[in-house]
């Protein structure tokens, strides 16, 4: 059984702290180039490797991480 | 499949629980205090408590947690969190009583308060979260800080012949009678982030039985503080923290039995 993921980020509450690039174990989520209307560089979701764990939204402190999952 | 197709109502896994508020934490980046708080809000979600609990915020960085957790809260002066969480659960026994308190607030000014409420034995649970610096008013030492580690009033380090050991409050305690449960945790990877989740919500399990003062020790970073950044704060946690601080449940009175 395989899962396939994908997260979606408040970019504009992401304060780019980089916690959760840290824990993906698919390396799926990095930091953008662009900025929200803070400064900060805000995680997004690269590539198609997410498998929906949940680890980057779990270790966010400002809960700004949505996360979705499907079997195929 | 497509990556809009998977962003569906239905296919959620993980969402921010409605006990958070939508404020913006007033944290910096990376603080833990944020995990800690959304693991508190996700154990009372879980449990089906937000009206029958009520926080006691001490001073320090949290003291704006209640901005953030919607359920009922004091604000303690400083360091007399669990002093006001006895009156507290003493007049609402029927209430999930806890305190959330820095090291600052806790194991300096607040020593006489927690070491009382535990001999007592009061039916409360004390979030203890230890980053080993007084974050909120610039970086000074902080009884819990280790030696050698610099603070803005320890620029060469921590001396222990100038400025004394650091103070660790967990094995104190639990010498204690009064004391049900104590464990030392932490939130910097996901695992360490669901042990703790399960820790806190032993520790309020624990606090409805009346068999005493449940103490949960977040190991945590202050990166700003410490002059890091989030990613190397933490590792800079787990290298030198951690010896001194070592993980894992200390006292467990349900178990021994």
């Amino acid at each position: 059984m395989a899962f396939k993921g994908a997260i979606e980020v408040d970019t504009q509450k992401c304060k780019g702290c980089g916690v959760c690039v840290e824990n993906c174990p698919t390396k799926s989520i990095e930091l953008a180039k662009m900025v929200n209307s803070k400064g900060y560089h805000y995680a997004e979701m690269v590539g198609d490797a997410c498998i929906g764990c949940s680890n980057c939204a779990i270790v966010c402190p400002d809960s700004v991480i949505t996360v979705y999952r499907v079997k195929i | 499949m497509n990556i809009e197709d998977i962003k569906k109502p239905e296919n959620i896994v993980y969402k921010k629980t409605p006990i958070l508020t939508d404020n913006v934490m007033h944290y910096c980046p990376g603080c833990s205090h944020g995990t800690v708080h959304k693991l508190v809000a996700e154990v009372i979600e879980e449990m089906g408590i937000q009206d029958k609990t009520i926080a006691i915020s001490p001073v320090g960085c949290s003291v704006f947690a209640y901005n953030y957790l919607n359920i009922d809260w004091q604000q303690a002066a400083h360091g007399r969190a669990p002093a006001l969480a006895t009156a507290t659960k003493r007049l609402n026994p029927d209430k999930y009583v806890f305190t959330y308190q820095g090291d600052g607030d806790l194991a300096s000014i607040g020593t006489a308060e927690i070491i009382h409420a535990c001999s007592r034995g009061e039916n409360i649970v004390v979030i203890f979260i230890n980053n080993g610096i007084y974050g909120m008013t610039g970086g000074q030492m902080a009884p819990t800080t280790l030696l050698g580690m610099k603070t803005a009033t320890t620029p060469y380090g921590r001396d222990a012949k100038l400025n004394g050991f650091p103070l660790v409050l967990a094995p104190m305690i639990a010498q204690l009678d009064g004391t049900a449960f104590i464990t030392r945790q932490s939130v910097h990877t996901a695992p360490a982030a669901r042990k703790a989740k399960a820790a806190i919500r032993k520790a309020f399990e624990y606090s409805q039985k009346g068999i005493g003062l449940s103490f949960v020790e977040i190991v945590a970073t202050c990166n700003s503080g410490w002059k890091m950044s989030p990613v190397a704060a933490n590792k800079w946690m787990v290298e030198n923290m951690f010896t001194k601080y070592p993980l894992g449940d200390i006292k467990d009175v349900l178990k021994q039995e």
